[in-house]
This record gives structure tokens, C-alpha cells and sequence, in this order.
């Protein structure tokens, strides 16, 4: 990528959208990458097995935060059934320009970590 | 390539770089520039040829066949032993077992030597500067039977702190277990003093030579330690080989580590008695051919020449440390003065170590970014994560300023 390329994701990692926690949240959930140490959390608000609202913080290189600031803007009024059949491509595409597969995993930090959260609280 | 008169250059790494096919390839359509080194090195044609010489030609199980290529085999692996036990001034090469890596080496040593020996309350001193594979086998037996694990910290050259090494080497010290040359900062610890203050004591040395083997002249005869682990991927060798050196008569005395097939003298349905040195050690198949093609790696850098490998790698260092230092939004982590091996730990003012490693990989260069699992130095030196250039003989001052130059692009996205 050419530094031009980068616009859309320094763009959300620098100023991240939805950043922050909710207070009583539906369902949370925090997962890290060991090996590089990127972190992220998630809180959701649901109603009627829609997300009403969502939060992340998070430490990390800019793919895996700009990532899921991307995916928050993406997510409100989806029902956690269309989330949890996302898929990576949809993740990947939606960051406006081809990344190397060797940052996929960053990228995919955040969807993964909010399928966990969903998941988890579908199981309580 | 013509080289400047005052280049004290020992070798053409240019010529030399013509041994690794891997060199010729590209990355994201750039020629790949390997600054990877202290994770695994590049093989030679020699180390390639020989492995496939050996599953074309060769190839049978050792020890016990009666047949000529279960003899041919088992030479060319104990000819492997003694390759490498010349290389690092062992007289004897049944002290070296093969393993498959540094990490199994000083796994075996915690197993057998830690699990049998130690007591509650010994103790084991160890260094900040630690690789995981360093800390955590002691920690399992600090877990398992209750011994202390000390530390020897670092100051902000990069240095060991042993001003007050008498101290922390104490009457229930068993066991000193140090790394030679740190895989973050580069750093050349002195071990063979820790050695003798070690030996004073009446405590044991586990010396982790992983990055200085491939590197400089080791020989375990002048340290005097009583164990040395090493990594033969490190080295030029395939992965998936390593070795431990253990005095002899510590490895006599010694239990196995793994047991069943090979690592035998005698099996009745009641007991089992055990084979001689090293293969009491090396229970089951070995990765034969892997070992053996380690041999030509040995090979390799003897006709090279360690000493020569050493001032080149120095040159290269010191090119590195120049180029990085033009710029005061690099910070370079040790490196204050003392020896040190060709690893450089930095980061990049306002930018993630994977942000830098990320822009370095789309211009063809390798570079680790990361804890370089050495978590406890990280935390103490005040960075978490650190982009890591490593270097090898193949590598050259042409290379690093190629990743001089992408470290200012990274700069200029992510700054």
C-alpha cells in the first residue's frame, strides 16, 4: 500500500468511532492476540436481538484498532444473527483497501471478539 | 561487487549470498531483505544439497540395521555429533544429544537434572534478559518443588548488573542458567565469569548459547560451563534441529529425559537399563537427516570461519546502529557500549512495532515486531512490543538502508 492508501484506516485509528465502555451492558467481552499484544474489548446494548449500541476500547497496531472502529459503524440496528454469520471477506472488504494476509488477524481482531461476546451471552 | 579500500569486510557477502536461492526471491514484488535472523536463519545450497543427498542415497533408520544404508546412515548422524561437538570446543562427542531445539535442550535439563536434584528452597538464578524457553522450565520446577527463581537485572545499557553477583549467587544457588547473547538487545553476557563465581559456589552453569553459537567462536572447554543448549535452525541447520551440551559426567549420572526406543541398553518385562551417551538422551527416531544436514551447516561456517563472521556481523552492526541514530524518532533499546551479537530492538516514535512491520513487509524486508518472547525484559526496559532487525552473514549495509529508508515511510503513514 502506498501511504495515500492508508487514509480510511488512520483515519479511524486515530479517531476511533464508538470508543469507550457501556455501564450495564447486555454483553461484553475482551480477547488479545498474544503474540503481538493487541487488545480488544467490546460492549454491546441489545433490544429485540438487535444491537441498539456498541463500544470498544483497545491497545493495539492501527489495523486491528481502525478495524474495529470500522465494525462498530457497521453494526448498530443489525440483528446478532446477521453478525454472527459474517464473514472475514466482509470484515476485510469493508477497510477499503486490500491489506496483506499477513495483517488478517489484526483485522479480524473485532468481529471476532464480538461474535465471542454475543455468543457468550447467547449461552447465559 | 568492488569494495571500499577501508571496508575491513572479511568475506564478499555478495558472493556469499549466492549460496541461499532463497535470496533471489521476491516479496510483494521487492527483492526480500531478511532481517530475521534471531527467529531462524536462511539454509545454504550446502545444507539443502545434503538433505536431499541424504533421503536420494541415504536414507535408512540408524543404530541396529545390519544392511549398508543403516550403516551409512548411522555414521553420517554420529559424524553429525562430532561435527558439532568440534564446533564448540567439546572434547567428547558423545556430551552432545540432539535435540530439537534450545528450547527442548534446556527443557531436558530442567526434567531431568531440575526434577531429581533440586529441593525446596534451592535456588536457580537466571537474568532478566532471559528468552522464555529460559524462564518458564524453571518456573515449572519453582511450581512443582517449591525452589526460588532469582533474577540478575539489567541496566539501561543492556548490561547485566553483576556488581553484586556474589550476592546473588548464594550457598542454595544450584543451578546459574544465563543466557550468552541476548535475542532483544543483542547484548554478549560474560559467562565465563558468572561461570567461575557460579563454580565458587558450588552451583552449576546452563549457559543458553541460541544467538551467540551461530555467531562468534564459543567453546564450552575455555567457559567452562557444565551445560550449553543451541538451536541448529539458528545456524543455517534445518528447523526442527537443536542440541545440548552436557559434561559427561553429569550426563552419566543423569537419568533419561524421553524413553523408549534407542535410548536402551537392555529391556526385560521387569526393568530396562540404558544406553550409552549421547543416545540414553535420544529415545525414538531422530530427525536424522535434519541432523546431518546440520553438520554441513557447521561445515559451512567453519570454512567461513567464526571469527570472520563475528567482525563482518560487528561491521554490520555498527552500520545499523549509525543509520538508526540519524533519526531522533528511533528509539534503540541496550547497545550502550558493550559487545553484543547483530540484534537491534527499536521502535519508531507514534507507531505500533506491527504498524512498522507491516509497511517494512510490502517493501520485501523481514523484520520481527513483538515481545521476541522475552516478556520480563520488555516490562523492565518499558516497552511492551519493539520492531527486532537481526542480521546474518548474508546480509549487507545495503540492506539496512533499504529498511532505514522504509522505517521513514512508516514514519511518514503512521507518525
Amino acid at each position: 500500500m502506498e501511504p495515500d492508501q492508508y487514509e480510511y484506516i488512520l483515519d479511524h485509528y486515530k479517531n476511533p468511532r464508538n470508543y469507550g465502555t457501556i455501564e450495564g451492558a447486555d454483553a461484553s467481552y475482551e480477547e488479545g492476540i498474544p503474540s503481538c499484544g493487541d487488545v480488544v474489548r467490546i460492549d454491546i446494548k441489545l433490544r429485540d436481538g438487535v444491537i441498539e449500541d456498541v463500544r470498544f476500547s483497545g491497545t493495539g497496531c492501527a489495523i486491528s484498532q481502525a478495524s474495529v472502529s470500522i465494525l462498530t459503524e457497521g453494526v448498530k440496528g443489525r440483528s446478532v444473527g446477521e453478525i454472527l454469520s459474517m464473514k472475514d471477506e466482509d470484515m476485510l472488504s469493508a477497510l477499503g483497501k486490500p491489506i496483506s494476509p499477513v495483517r488478517f488477524k489484526c483485522a479480524l481482531l473485532g468481529v471476532k471478539v464480538l461474535k465471542k461476546a454475543l455468543l457468550v451471552k447467547a449461552e447465559s | 561487487m568492488e569494495r571500499d579500500a577501508k571496508n575491513k569486510t572479511v568475506f564478499d557477502p555478495f558472493k556469499l549470498r549466492e549460496d541461499f536461492p532463497i535470496l533471489r526471491r521476491k516479496v510483494h514484488g521487492k527483492p526480500l531483505v531478511y532481517l530475521d535472523n534471531a527467529a531462524t536463519t536462511q539454509k545454504p545450497n550446502a545444507v539443502i544439497d545434503t538433505l536431499r543427498n541424504f533421503y536420494e542415497t541415504h536414507n535408512s533408520n540408524i543404530h541396529r540395521g545390519v544392511h549398508t544404508l543403516s550403516y551409512e546412515s548411522t555414521l553420517m548422524y554420529e559424524e553429525a555429533h562430532e561435527k558439532v561437538a568440534r564446533f564448540i570446543g567439546a572434547p567428547d562427542w558423545r556430551s552432545i544429544v540432539f535435540t530439537r531445539n534450545a528450547t527442548e535442550s534446556i527443557n531436558l535439563v530442567a526434567y531431568v537434572w531440575g526434577l531429581r536434584n533440586l529441593k525446596k528452597d534451592d535456588e536457580v538464578l537466571i537474568t532478566l534478559m532471559e528468552h522464555h524457553s529460559n524462564i518458564v522450565p524453571w518456573q515449572m520446577l519453582r511450581d512443582r518443588i517449591g525452589i526460588k527463581l532469582n533474577f540478575i537485572r539489567v541496566d539501561r545499557s543492556g548490561e547485566l548488573g553483576l556488581d553484586g553477583l556474589q550476592g546473588l549467587i548464594t550457598e542454595r544457588t544450584r543451578l546459574v542458567s544465563v543466557v550468552h547473547a541476548s535475542n532483544v538487545l543483542g547484548t554478549i553476557n560474560p559467562v565465563k565469569r558468572i561461570t567461575d563465581a557460579a563454580h565458587k559456589a558450588g552451583a552449576l552453569v546452563l549457559v543458553d548459547a541460541a544467538q551467540s553459537v551461530p555467531h562468534m567462536p564459543v567453546d564450552v572447554s575455555e567457559i567452562g560451563c557444565d551445560f550449553m543448549a543451541a538451536s541448529g535452525h539458528k545456524m543455517m541447520g534445518p528447523t526442527g534441529t537443536g542440541f545440548l551440551y552436557g559434561r559427561p559426567e553429569l550426563l552419566e549420572g543423569m537419568e533419561p529425559f524421553l524413553y523408549g526406543g534407542d535410548m536402551i541398553e537392555k529391556v526385560t518385562m521387569e526393568r530396562s537399563t540404558w544406553n550409552e551417551l549421547p543416545w540414553k538422551y535420544e529415545a525414538g527416531t531422530p530427525d536424522i537427516g535434519g541432523a546431518i544436514a546440520l553438520g554441513s551447516a557447521v561445515d559451512y561456517l567453519t570454512a567461513l570461519g567464526l571469527d570472520n563472521v563475528s567482525t563482518y556481523e560487528d561491521e554490520l552492526l555498527e552500520h545499523a546502529l549509525g543509520r538508526l541514530s540519524e533519526h531522533e524518532w528511533i528509539k534503540v533499546y541496550g547497545h550502550g557500549g558493550g559487545e553484543s551479537v547483530g540484534v537491534i530492538s527499536f521502535n519508531v516514535e507514534g507507531v505500533h512495532p506491527h504498524d512498522v512491520a507491516g509497511v517494512l513487509d510490502e517493501e520485501g524486508i523481514a523484520v520481527r515486531s513483538g515481545h521476541h518472547c522475552a516478556q520480563p525484559l520488555m516490562a523492565d526496559l518499558g516497552m511492551d512490543y519493539a520492531v527486532r532487525m537481526s542480521f546474518y552473514l548474508y546480509n549487507t549495509k545495503e540492506e539496512i538502508d533499504l529498511a532505514v529508508e522504509a522505517l521513514k515511510k512508516a514514519r511518514k503513514i503512521f507518525g
